[in-house]
C-alpha cells in the first residue's frame, strides 16, 4: 500500500493509504491531499537517496508521498 | 537532486537565486570583511609597539581583538547547527515527546542510507551530497563544506513548526535541500563564511566529526 504522511508534532501522521488498483482508495487520497496542501503543507515525494520532488497532484503510481511545513530563514 | 524550484523562494523574492558564482563571491566577501575588521587591530598592535615599546600590552589587546573578531563571527556560524530555543513542555508531553522523536528518527532514517544514518545517530547531523558541496543537515541550520573541504558555509534556515520532533526539523529541512539545492541556499540565511578549522573549534564535541566527514568527502570530490 503507498502511504500519505504528514511530519507533525507526532513524528508522522498516516493521512491516507491507497492501491493503484483501487480507484476509490485513490480518490480518497486525492482528498486528503488537496486538503492538505490547502492547509499550506507542501507534498514531497522522494526519488532515491539525494533526490525529491515536489508534487501539486497526488501521483498514484508513488510508494510513499510526504507533506512537509515551509522552510524559512532564521 | 532536481531542478525543481522551492515554493518557499517566493517569500524571498528579492534575492538572486545561489549559484556557484555566487557562493564564490559571497565567499570571497566574507574574506574581505574578515580582512577588514583584523588587519588594522593587527597593525595597531605592530605600530604601537614600534612607537613605544611600553605600549606593548595595548598592542596585546589589539592582536587579542584581531583574534577574537574571526572567532565570534565562526561561533554564530557554528550555532546554526544547535537547537533552537527549548519552549517549556506542557505537563505530561515528555513521554510524548519521546514517543513523536523515536517515530520521526524511523522517518528520517528512512530517507537516508546506512552511513549518514548512523552519523546523525552519533552528531545529529546528516550529511548530503549536493552540486554545490557536502551540507551537514541540523534541526536548525545547515553547513556547506565546498568542494576541497576548506571553506564552510553555515545557513540558519528551519521549518516554520515550533512543535515538531527534533527529526522532523531535520527532515523538512533534508527533504527541502533534495527538493532543490540553490534554492535551499537562497531561503536560507548565511551567518558565516569561512575556514573549516575556525567553525570546527567552534562546533560542540559531538558534532566535529560530522564535519570531518563532510570534509573528507568534500575533499573526495
Amino acid at each position: 500500500m503507498a502511504r500519505l504522511i504528514r511530519m507533525d508534532r507526532t513524528g508522522h501522521t498516516t493521512l491516507a493509504e491507497w492501491s493503484a488498483a483501487d480507484e476509490s482508495s485513490i480518490a480518497a487520497a486525492a482528498a486528503a491531499f488537496r486538503e492538505q496542501l490547502d492547509l499550506g503543507y507542501y507534498a514531497v515525494v522522494t526519488q532515491g537517496e539525494g533526490r525529491a520532488e515536489q508534487v501539486r497532484e497526488l501521483p498514484p503510481d508513488a510508494e510513499l508521498v510526504i507533506l512537509r511545513r515551509p522552510i524559512a530563514g532564521g | 537532486m532536481t531542478a525543481g524550484t522551492l515554493p518557499e523562494i517566493a517569500a524571498v523574492a528579492w534575492r538572486r537565486r545561489v549559484d556557484e558564482r555566487a557562493l564564490r563571491a559571497r565567499g570571497r566577501l566574507w574574506t574581505l570583511s574578515t580582512g577588514a575588521h583584523t588587519v588594522p587591530f593587527v597593525a595597531i598592535a605592530g605600530v604601537l609597539v614600534g612607537i613605544e615599546p611600553l605600549l606593548a600590552p595595548v598592542s596585546a589587546l589589539a592582536l587579542v581583538h584581531a583574534w577574537a573578531i574571526p572567532e565570534l563571527y565562526a561561533k554564530r556560524g557554528a550555532n546554526v547547527l544547535g537547537p533552537p530555543r527549548p519552549r517549556a513542555p506542557a505537563a505530561g508531553s515528555a513521554a510524548a515527546a519521546t514517543r513523536a522523536q523515536a517515530t520521526a528518527l524511523g522517518l528520517l532514517g528512512d530517507l537516508v542510507g546506512h552511513a549518514a544514518r548512523e552519523l546523525h545517530a552519533h552528531t545529529g547531523l546528516v550529511p548530503e551530497r549536493g552540486a554545490l558541496g557536502v551540507w551537514l543537515v541540523g534541526e536548525a541550520g545547515a553547513l556547506l563544506v565546498r568542494p576541497g573541504g576548506r571553506r564552510v558555509h553555515c545557513w540558519c534556515v528551519r521549518a516554520d513548526d515550533p512543535s515538531l520532533p527534533p527529526a522532523d526539523r531535520t527532515a523538512h529541512l533534508l527533504l527541502a535541500l533534495r527538493e532543490d539545492e540553490p534554492g535551499f541556499a537562497t531561503v536560507a540565511n548565511l551567518a558565516f563564511s569561512g575556514a573549516r578549522w575556525r567553525v570546527r573549534r567552534r562546533l560542540p564535541p559531538r558534532m566535529r566529526p560530522a564535519l570531518d566527514a563532510a570534509g573528507q568527502m568534500a575533499r573526495r570530490g
